[in-house]
Order: structure tokens, then C-alpha cells, then sequence
């Protein structure tokens, strides 16, 4: 029964604790007696938040029971909680030790929608450290392991989020995408994960890695669990000066009718220079084969020409470092987190800076530096500010080639998970990873990782980005249900029902 | 320790003998929002520490700003008073340092983009105007509050340890900036008290902030370079901070213009640095020295989007400026009657709102200015206050005004009257009571001492009875030392010729 319940998808959930078929608290003992299981070896969660989790579920069980008004569509469903996402009374980290022990005095807005909508946020979820990564291997509390191969990487930063859907820890997760942070994740372990477009789903409580980039987005192992979490936290919010003052989109109902009409008539642009060079082969083959399965369902499939996004990735290693350089200047041991060497004859200065050498890792370091050095006199023209033109220009690449489709795709990610340990000293091949995912980031655009099938030469998940332009959710959403129904008819199974059963070693 | 081996000061005059001051001044004031630039908490001096704070001004982990409109409209407003341009488009930028009470490690201001640029003050020096263009006007905000306990100086460097109040972190700041100020000569450092104390009543009469130069709500930077005469090029500049009166800009100037012309006639250098005005000295004394220069690296603050303020909201708030105070002050001088010297004398006093409200109360305006201009003029000299400071109220000067007006005080007494109100014995009626002050206007009272007089001097009553009137001093004496002063000297004269039977 226990194990059944995890196996589940949230729509289902929700709508057997909604028929009382299931109480919301034996859903979440369930969440939480995996968690017991597996996470031992994932370690997908830095926080377990067993009691406020089982309160939680016991008052959406009484609300029900009571007969009163369902909080949403997903109320008694569990969630894990990207650990950049404040949640007072929580631990909250983003990663890092130079946050170790700090608890929250507020609730971001996301946090403060999914407790209004009655998810049950199960815990915290492991990352790179302030979101800087592809890997999780930027944790200061250890990798996350991803559940297809406990040996390979579940992406990054977003890692503890995405291995928690695929071992079956959570049926909904919360990422953040700065650069990839979502999509990569999803990709790499054959999951579902969404980046709305900037402004749509509120930063407020959410720890900024870079402010014009960061954008929070739903998580899950189907399209449909994915659009009905976006649809609980998206939505203006006054807190958020960058929110965009718009309706939710209607992601939902994209999504059936993505279900039931395909995308038969869609023009779908397959941007020229997201593959080739750089991709793995079983990568690509798995993206052909999911062009032929839009273009056998009706999709007009045309090549769309973005000259300026090999400029991309250049662009944003100025832009997020030179943001980041400034968001993290805060964390200085006067009013939270880490204090090293306040023996009472250290300087201000001087705990500052000895509480930011011992607190921070050294990808941290490494950006900090790179983009206080961009952002010096004398150097911000040459390198932000030319940045920034290029950041326009994806942007107008962007526009042209959405007058020539509905919606773009790629590869979400160049690679299949890659082995834990492989890459950490080499950042430059780490930021390879985010190769695809990056223009969108500039842009702001909405874009979306859903899984297209099993690497051939590796045995591991692939994932297809689908992009759309600005506010243009509800097509990239019909598209990804479309394009999952497809898949589930032509091989009878779903990406997330091959993952590999975790038994537990630790129990 | 350099200032020891500085080459100290030069004459005042000379100096101005052989160099052009220029002058910039930076003036910070906070807008008297009810609530902080990028939050709801609020504004208001002197709560405990740390309790008008949260997640946004304590720069908490996710905490996001958002902009004030009212703080906006404020500074529209300055903008719009000052003669300047109000951007159609502007943004915030983030000024990044490391500073224990700034709690993001950065400000958020405006860098190259400020809501309002490119207007002028009229200011009046000694009866002559003097136009100070403003370069700009930006919105910004205020960092927390240090106080640095166990050391000699007050400063960070060698105190034991800090105490940070948060309060006043994120309070709204309008910072405006004059274009270098050319051509004033000797009369520099009264150009730059002038321009901050008419700045100063601007800003209260737009009723934007509360003006407090003792509470910090209104600071002034004063930039000083000097150029040789004739140099085609301005000199390195210093900037003196902690310039909290109108006073002390004056001193610091004129203090800046003696020690840096004694340096370049000694052959040395003019370090561009900031400096402090210590007010007990009158003197200014280098800040802590920087290998490195300021390196702030400014960025559009990615966390806001730009302000972009509509015409017709700049119309609105154009159409609700107030009468500017130069204008409103030419106009009273015309209603009083007041001559230019008596105009300039009661401005320099800060006299004028406190005359404009005992006229409301019912005094003439000579009489008030009388008033304000000598007898309380020299109370407030001899205690070291304002006359704003001084604990008597206009209406309380128009009550008295009227009391002797209607004959039931002298002028002696009433100044006496007056010293009783500034000693807090309370309102001008009870003054009266306690001391027993009012004019003895009884006839009964005073004809019993003028009988007496006259009996005890029949020489002197038979000279007046003769003619011989200006002999009434001495009986008048008389009667005035009977009632202790408090008769009416005229209705005494009066009584004693009414007495001889000889015509007044």
C-alpha cells in the first residue's frame, strides 16, 4: 500500500485524498517512510520536515473531513522544498555552511502559496551551493546521487529536487533555473521540470543567485503534476518588484488539451545551433527521434537559425557572476549565519572576512571574484555592459524565430548524467552543461525539460527542451503533453516507470 | 599625526589673495515618508533600536525592495522646486561596499540615471543673489546607525565594539548635488551657508522631510578645491563630512579654504580625501587613508524594474508646489512694511515664521518683529538657542503684546512678564498673577500715593501748582516707588495735575 502510494502521481493523489480513499497523512508517512528508505543513499534531502509535514496533512485530512472547500486541486499532496526557498521555522541553507543553522523568521511567497493550497512540503532538497552548478557535487552537505545509477550525478543545482521525484521521495518538487538549474536536472533523471517565463512565479524568500536570471518553477515526474504546480505558484505578487502583473496561465488546461488534440497544425522550430558539436550521440539520436514522433503527430517541423547563441554562454559567466557578486555580499556574520573569529580583538573587517573565506566553497569563490572583477571601473563596458548587448541580441534572435513557430526545442542538455567526481575540476566543462538551457535564461523566456526516451549509448535519460516566447506557457505546456501522451503510446511505458527500483540499502 | 607636519593655515585674506575657492556641496535629506524607500517599516526618530526592521531592511536571505511611491513623489517634487528635469526613465543602481550598518553591502541609489537633473537655487548672500546650479537630485537609501564604544574618537578605529541599530537602514534619501560653484570669492563660505539653510526652507515649505540638521535628517558634504588665480583648471577637491549646522558649513569652508591654500603656497599637494569638521575645534581632520580608491562598481539593480514617472503625475505634483519661501518672504516684507535691513536681520535670525505666527495672533507686525528681532533676540543669545528653541510661543508674544496695548502692562513690566513665561511660570495671565505685575490702573490706589507724595514734597507741588511742570519727575518718582513700578506713569501724570487743578 505504503509503496504504491509513492509510485503515484500527484494528480492521482490528490484526487484519492480528495475522495478520502486515502488520508493525506498515510500519503505523507508514506513520502516520508521512502525518505527513511532510500535517501540514506540519494541524499536528496538536506531537511526532513517529518512533524510539520504530518501536521500539515493532518489538517488538510480535517479540513476534508470537516467537508470544507478543497485549499486547491493539489491539498494533502507532498512536495520537496529546493533549499533556496525560505520556509520559516526551516533550515535553510541554499547549500551553503555559511548559512548552516540559520532558521527563517519568514515564508517566502511560494512557500506561503503551496501551505495556503495544502502541499504538504515533505523537506528540504539538496543543491549546489547557491545554486552554482550542474552537478550537486557544490554542496557543502555532500552529492546528491541520482536513482538511474546511484554513481552518476542527478544535475544541478537543482539535484536534490530532481533525484527526490525519481526515487520516488516526492511526487512534486520546487526548483529554481538561473542558467539551467531546472531543466538540466529534470533531463538528466527523466523527470518533468518547468522554468516559467521571468517574472512569472515571484522571487520574493527565494535566496538570489542572480536577480535578472532567477526564475522558481514546478517540478514533477508527469507534464500534468508539473502544470498543475505551476498554476498554485505562479501569479503576480506585489513583494516582487520584477513579478509580471499577468493571470496564471492556463497551463492545465493546455496540458489536456495538449492530451487530447496534439499538436497537429503547430509549427515547431528546431533551433540549428543546439546540437551537433559538444552533444552526445545517444543525445541526439534520442532528440531525432522525438522530432519524427512531433512530425508524425502533425507539428510542421522547421530549422530556425539563432546566430548569436554561441555568444550565450560567454554572456551569462559575466552576468551571473557580476549579480552575484553583489546578492551574496550580504552574508558577512553581522545579523545571521556563519561568524568566524569574533574572539573579541578581530575587526569588523576582519570576521567579514574570515567568516566569507571559511563559509563559502570554492566555485562560490570563483564567481565572486570573476564578477567583482567584471563589474570594476574601467572593465564594466567591455565586459557586463557587452554582456548585456549580447543578452539583447539572443533576445532578438529569440523573436525572429518564434515569427517562424509556435515553439522551439533541443536537447535540454548536451550529455547524459555524468559520473560524480568527473567533471569537478574542470569548471569549464561543468558549464558546458548548461549549453542549451542558457539563451533561454537570457531571454526570459519559458522554457521546459520532459523526458524523450533512454540514451542508446548509455543507458541513461534524455531530455527534450521545449521552448515558448514571453507568456507563452500554455502552448509549451500543450506541446510537452502532447509529445508525453505520444511517447506513452508508441512505447507503452513512461520514462519515469523504467527508473530503477532504489530498495535501500540503510534501512 | 600629518596634520602635524602640515604647514597649518593661512591668513583668511590672504588666501583669498591668491586662490578662487570652488565649492560643491552634497546634501543628503531624509524624506518624511511614513514608511522606509523599499519596505513598510517605519520612518519614525528614536524608537528603540532594531525594532523598525524586516526581512527587505535587515537584507534577510530572499528578501526582495520595492519602491515607495510616495518617496518618489518626493523627490518629483524637490526636483520640480529645484528648476530641474524630471527623467522620463530612470533607474536604481546598487553603490556595492562592505560597511557593517549598510545590511545588503550595498546601497540602492541612483548613478547615472537620477530622477532629476539640471536646475538651480537662487539664493540670497548679504542682498545679493547668487545662483547655485544643481547638477542633480537622486533617490537613494540611508544606511543603519553605528555607535563605536570603548575608543577615544567615536570611530570604528580603535573603539572595542560596535553597537548597529537598523532602524534607519532603508529611510528614504533625496541626495542633491550642485555643479561645481565658481566666482564667490571671499564670499564662499557664506555662499554655502546660504545655499543650505534656503535649501533647508525649501524643503520644509514642500513639507518633505522635517529638516533636522541636529537629528541628521539633513547632512551636507562640502567639496572644496582652491585654483590659482587664473588657472585654467580646478584643483583636487576635498569633501568634508559631519557638517551638522548651518554654522559649521560656514567654519568648514573657510576652514578648508586656510589650510589648503597654506599647503599649495608651501609647494604640497591637496590629497583628494574626505574629511571630518570637528565641531569643538572648527577644524578638519583626514579621514582614514585608502591605498586603494573607491571602487563602487555601480550596476542597474537588477531587482527593480526602472521608475518611470507620467507627465501628468509630474503635472499633478508640480500643481501642488507651495509658494517657495524667497517668493512667500518678498511678499510678507511687502505686507509688514518691514525695510530690506529688518528683512535680512529677522531671515538671519530665523525669525520669520515665529513674527508671520504672532501676527496671526493678533500683534502688529512691528510689534512682533520688535519682539522677536530685539528682547527675545538677546534672551536666545545669552541661553545659546534659537529663537525657535526659546520656551515662549507666539502666542504667547501676541498676549502680551495686547496686555500692553490695552494699557495693563508697561513695557517694563511686560518684558517681565516675558522673563516669567521663559522661566516656566507659565502663560503671560498667570505671570501677572504670581508676581503681581499688572499696572495699577485702580485711580483709588494711586491718588492715595499721589496725595501722599504731594504732602510729603508741598515745595515741589506748589512749583508745578506755579507753572512749573517738569517738576512732576519727582513726584512721579514718588508714586511710581509706592507702587513699585506697576502704575501707569501717564495716568499718574495726569492724576497729579488733575490734583493741583492745572491744565494737562
Amino acid at each position: 500500500m505504503s509503496a504504491d502510494l509513492t509510485r503515484r502521481s500527484a494528480a492521482e493523489l490528490a484526487s484519492a485524498i480528495a475522495s478520502r480513499e486515502v488520508s493525506a497523512v498515510e500519503v505523507t508517512r508514506a513520502h516520508l517512510d521512502r525518505i527513511g528508505a532510500v535517501d540514506p543513499d540519494v541524499h536528496a534531502f538536506l531537511h526532513v520536515s517529518d512533524e510539520l509535514a504530518l501536521a500539515q496533512a493532518a489538517e488538510v485530512d480535517r479540513a476534508f473531513d470537516a467537508g470544507e472547500q478543497s485549499a486547491s486541486p493539489l491539498a494533502g499532496v507532498p512536495l520537496a522544498l529546493k533549499d533556496i526557498v525560505v520556509q520559516k521555522g526551516v533550515p535553510t541553507t541554499a547549500g551553503s555552511k555559511i548559512l548552516e543553522g540559520w532558521l527563517p523568521p519568514y515564508d517566502a511567497t511560494i512557500t506561503r502559496k503551496l501551505l495556503d493550497a495544502g502541499i504538504v512540503i515533505l523537506g528540504k532538497t539538496n543543491m549546489d551551493e547557491f545554486a552554482m552548478g550542474s552537478s550537486t557535487e557544490n554542496s557543502a552537505y555532500g552529492p546528491t546521487r541520482n536513482p538511474w545509477d546511484l554513481s552518476k550525478i542527478p544535475g544541478g543545482s537543482g539535484g536534490g529536487s530532481s533525484a527526490a521525484l525519481a526515487a520516488f521521495e516526492a511526487p512534486l518538487a520546487i526548483g529554481t533555473d538561473t542558467g539551467g538549474s531546472i531543466r538540466q536536472p529534470a533531463s538528466v533523471t527523466g523527470t518533468v521540470g518547468a522554468k516559467p517565463t521571468y517574472g512569472g512565479v515571484s522571487r520574493y524568500g527565494v535566496i538570489a543567485l542572480a536577480s535578472s536570471l532567477d526564475q522558481p518553477g514546478p517540478c514533477a515526474r508527469t507534464v500534468l503534476d508539473t502544470a498543475m504546480l505551476h498554476e498554485v505558484i505562479a501569479g503576480h505578487d506585489p513583494m516582487d518588484a520584477t513579478s509580471i502583473p499577468q493571470p496564471v496561465p492556463n497551463v492545465v488546461a493546455a496540458v489536456r488539451r495538449g492530451q487530447a488534440d496534439g499538436v497537429a497544425g503547430m509549427k515547431i522550430g528546431v533551433v540549428k545551433q543546439l546540437g551537433g558539436q559538444g552533444y552526445q550521440p545517444g543525445v541526439l539520436s534520442s532528440f531525432r527521434s522525438a522530432v519524427e514522433q512531433l512530425q508524425a503527430a502533425g507539428a510542421e517541423i522547421v530549422e530556425v537559425d539563432c546566430p548569436h547563441f554561441e555568444y550565450g554562454l560567454a554572456a551569462y559567466y559575466l552576468i551571473l557572476p557580476s549579480e552575484c557578486s553583489s546578492n551574496l555580499a550580504r552574508f558577512d556574520a553581522m545579523r545571521y549565519g556563519l561568524r568566524i573569529g569574533d574572539d573579541g580583538t578581530a575587526s569588523a573587517e576582519q570576521v567579514m572576512s574570515l567568516t566569507r573565506g571559511a563559509g563559502f566553497g570554492a566555485e562560490v569563490k570563483r564567481r565572486i571574484i570573476l564578477g567583482t572583477y567584471a563589474l570594476s571601473a574601467g572593465y564594466y563596458d567591455a565586459y557586463y555592459g557587452s554582456a548585456q548587448k549580447v543578452r539583447t541580441l539572443i533576445r532578438q534572435d529569440f523573436e525572429k524565430a518564434y515569427q517562424q513557430a509556435d515553439v522551439l526545442i533541443s536537447p535540454a542538455s548536451p550529455t547524459t548524467a555524468f559520473g560524480i567526481g568527473e567533471k569537478v575540476d574542470d569548471p569549464m566543462a561543468m558549464y558546458l552543461n548548461d549549453l542549451a538551457t542558457i539563451p533561454g535564461s537570457l531571454a526570459g523566456i519559458p522554457a521546459m525539460s520532459v523526458p524523450s526516451g533512454i540514451a542508446a549509448d548509455t543507458g541513461l535519460p534524455v531530455g527534450l527542451q521545449i521552448m515558448g516566447p514571453a507568456l507563452g506557457e500554455e502552448r509549451m505546456y500543450r506541446v510537452a503533453a502532447a509529445f508525453e501522451a505520444g511517447y506513452l503510446a508508441e512505447h507503452g511505458t513512461t520514462v519515469p516507470q523504467q527508473i530503477p527500483a532504489l530498495e535501500g540499502t540503510a534501512r | 599625526m600629518s596634520e602635524l607636519m602640515d604647514s597649518g593655515l593661512m591668513d583668511y585674506d590672504e588666501a583669498l589673495e591668491r586662490f578662487d575657492p570652488v565649492l560643491g556641496l552634497e546634501v543628503h535629506v531624509e524624506l518624511g515618508t511614513v514608511t522606509k524607500m523599499f519596505c513598510g517599516c517605519p520612518t519614525g526618530f528614536g524608537a528603540a533600536p532594531n525594532t523598525q526592521v524586516c526581512p527587505v531592511c535587515l537584507a534577510l536571505p530572499g528578501a526582495m525592495p520595492t519602491v515607495n511611491r510616495q518617496a518618489v513623489e518626493y523627490a518629483i517634487k524637490i526636483g520640480l522646486a529645484l528648476n530641474c528635469e524630471i527623467a522620463e526613465l530612470c533607474r536604481f543602481s546598487r553603490k556595492n561596499y562592505y560597511y557593517p550598518d549598510m545590511p545588503k553591502n550595498y546601497q540602492i541609489s541612483q548613478y547615472d540615471e537620477p530622477i532629476a537633473f539640471g536646475g538651480y537655487l537662487d539664493v540670497d548672500v548679504d542682498g545679493e543673489t547668487v545662483r547655485i546650479e544643481i547638477e542633480r537630485a537622486h533617490m537613494e537609501e540611508d544606511t543603519g546607525k553605528s555607535t563605536h564604544i570603548g575608543g577615544a574618537t567615536g570611530r570604528i578605529h580603535g573603539a572595542e565594539y560596535s553597537l548597529l541599530d537598523y532602524n534607519r537602514a532603508g529611510v528614504p534619501l533625496v541626495e542633491i548635488v550642485t555643479k561645481p560653484v565658481t566666482g564667490t570669492g571671499k564670499a564662499a563660505p557664506a555662499v554655502a551657508r546660504a545655499y543650505v539653510a534656503a535649501l533647508r526652507d525649501l524643503l520644509a515649505a514642500l513639507d518633505v522631510s522635517d529638516v533636522r540638521m541636529d537629528q541628521g535628517s539633513l547632512r551636507c558634504d562640502a567639496n572644496l578645491s582652491l585654483m590659482e588665480k587664473g588657472a585654467p583648471e580646478f584643483g583636487t577637491r576635498t569633501e568634508t563630512k559631519n557638517v551638522n549646522s548651518l554654522r559649521s558649513v560656514e567654519r568648514a569652508v573657510r576652514y578648508e579654504i586656510t589650510r589648503q591654500a597654506a599647503r599649495l603656497a608651501a609647494g604640497q599637494t591637496i590629497k583628494q580625501e574626505t574629511r571630518h569638521f570637528d565641531e569643538s575645534t572648527g577644524t578638519t581632520a583626514a579621514g582614514r587613508s585608502k591605498e586603494t580608491a573607491e571602487d563602487y562598481r555601480y550596476f542597474p539593480e537588477p531587482d527593480l524594474v526602472p521608475v518611470t514617472p507620467e507627465r501628468e503625475w509630474v503635472e499633478r505634483v508640480r500643481a501642488t508646489l507651495p509658494e517657495l519661501p524667497w517668493l512667500r518672504r518678498a511678499r510678507q516684507q511687502a505686507e509688514w512694511g518691514f525695510t530690506d535691513l529688518e528683512m535680512r536681520d529677522l531671515v538671519a535670525a530665523d525669525g520669520v515664521s515665529l513674527v508671520e505666527q504672532t501676527v496671526a495672533a493678533g500683534a502688529s507686525p512691528g510689534e512682533a518683529r520688535s519682539w522677536w528681532g530685539s528682547y527675545l533676540g538677546q534672551q536666545a543669545n545669552n541661553r545659546g538657542v534659537t529663537l525657535a528653541e526659546l520656551p515662549i510661543s507666539p502666542t504667547q508674544v501676541a498676549a502680551v503684546v495686547s496686555l500692553v496695548n490695552d494699557g495693563k502692562l508697561t513695557a517694563k513690566l511686560a518684558r517681565q512678564v516675558v522673563d516669567g513665561v521663559l522661566a516656566g511660570e507659565g502663560e503671560p495671565d498667570q505671570v501677572i498673577a504670581a508676581r503681581g505685575l499688572a499696572v495699577v490702573s485702580d485711580d483709588a490706589p494711586l491718588q492715595q500715593a499721589i496725595d501722599d507724595a504731594l504732602a510729603a514734597q508741598p515745595d515741589v507741588a506748589e512749583k508745578i501748582r506755579s507753572g512749573k511742570v517738569q517738576a512732576i519727575g519727582a513726584i512721579l518718582g514718588a508714586v511710581m516707588k509706592a507702587t513699585r513700578g506697576q502704575a501707569d506713569a501717564g495716568r499718574v501724570r495726569e492724576l497729579v495735575l488733575k490734583t493741583l487743578g492745572v491744565d494737562s
